[in-house]
């Protein structure tokens, strides 16, 4: 009963954030403000619930399977990539360096300010 | 298939959602085999095999895309519980999130838009079509909020899951070599690179180094998430890609 509780909660907070997105028309999709709604819930209630963990977990550690069905569906965009692979793989390499080498010294710039800060505080 | 029985089988089989649901739970199943096999080797992601081993399968059959969905779909449906499920995770790390909310708030929004700059620039610049270029934008993204985005902003989201995917192949693969290069030791930064950069194929690499690059890793992803919601359409407005 634990799982069906926990999937439950799960469904009503995506609910509520797909009729959030089209009642207010935020261009946001539905379950990503489910999950924001359901962070706040957690962080105002200062706790987790044990079927929330249970369901949480049994779907994410199996995350990857839900993709399956939609990365089949790039058989439907089999000649746009074979006519763009190019572009395509060039964009996706560079971008991934870029972004990760970006990050990583945004992080460690970022955290050296604060770092500074804080002892300029003390 | 000459025998009549057998083609009154295939017939009903053909149509029938429980083929593609049977299929796709076998084809992973098989793909995660493989993974467990190549010890964890990013490169054999089971995403990777499942898909291949699908599109073999329609191809050979002669099965179409939509007639497998009616199967998939339920497979696919809990991305939107599963996208939900993040907040618990993200839930879990709030002591560190508090510490480190401002740093990772910079960095996060930053990476959105480098990420999207990068590649729809680079796409443009090699001549991909501008669907391809909208499709590409948030490759970065968790799948499931990727393709919210990919339908939201008119790119494909089927094209946007496979290019999510190969990125977080990459992302894996090249991400521990790049730190290690860069010099950069402290895991909570790494993970917070991965998890913008590489979502959760990344994540599952950064947690094969240690749980604090993981935990990082998957924070990231999951603010990534939202804040690539929020900033992307916004983004692609501003530089004239949609309307």
């Amino acid at each position: 009963m634990n799982f069906i509780n926990g999937i439950t909660i799960l469904l009503i907070y995506q609910l509520a954030g797909e009729i959030t997105a089209l009642l207010l028309r935020i261009p946001v999709p539905g379950p990503v403000l489910g999950m924001i709604m359901l962070f706040f819930t957690l962080v105002a209630r200062r706790r987790s619930a044990q079927s929330l963990e249970l369901a949480s977990n049994s779907l994410l550690s199996h995350l990857a399977l839900l993709f399956v069905p939609a990365g089949v569906g790039i058989i439907v965009h089999f000649e746009r990539i074979v006519e763009e692979w190019f572009p395509l793989t060039v964009a996706l390499l560079a971008s991934t360096v870029i972004t990760m080498i970006a990050t990583a010294a945004i992080m460690l710039g970022s955290i050296r300010l604060l770092a500074h800060g804080d002892s300029r505080d003390e | 298939m000459n025998d009549p029985a057998i083609d009154t089988i295939w017939v009903y089989l053909s149509a029938s959602p429980l083929l593609g649901l049977t299929i796709t739970l076998v084809a992973y199943s098989i793909g995660y085999k493989i993974y467990a096999m190549a010890d964890h080797n990013p490169l054999l992601n089971p995403v990777v095999s499942a898909v291949a081993i699908l599109i073999g399968f329609l191809l050979l059959t002669g099965i179409s895309y939509d007639a497998y969905f009616e199967g998939g779909q339920f497979v696919h449906f809990l991305l939107g519980p599963a996208t939900v499920a993040l907040a618990i995770p993200l839930y879990q790390q709030l002591s560190r999130l508090k510490k480190l909310w401002l740093p990772i708030t910079v960095t996060l929004v930053s990476g959105v838009v480098i990420g999207a700059a990068t590649s729809v620039g680079i796409a443009r610049l090699l001549g991909a079509s501008v669907q391809t270029q909208l499709s590409i934008a948030p490759k970065s993204v968790t799948t499931p909020v990727a393709m919210g985005i990919s339908e939201q902003i008119g790119g494909l989201p089927s094209l946007t899951v496979a290019l999510v995917v190969v990125t977080g192949i990459i992302g894996a693969v090249i991400g521990t070599r790049l730190f290690a290069l860069m010099g950069i030791e402290d895991d909570s930064i790494k993970g917070v690179a991965m998890g913008i950069s590489a979502h959760g194929v990344g994540t599952a690499r950064a947690f094969q180094v240690s749980s604090q690059m993981g935990a990082f890793s998957g924070l990231a992803m999951a603010l990534t998430a939202f804040a690539a919601a929020v900033i992307l359409p916004w983004f692609l407005r501003i530089i004239g890609m949609i309307g």
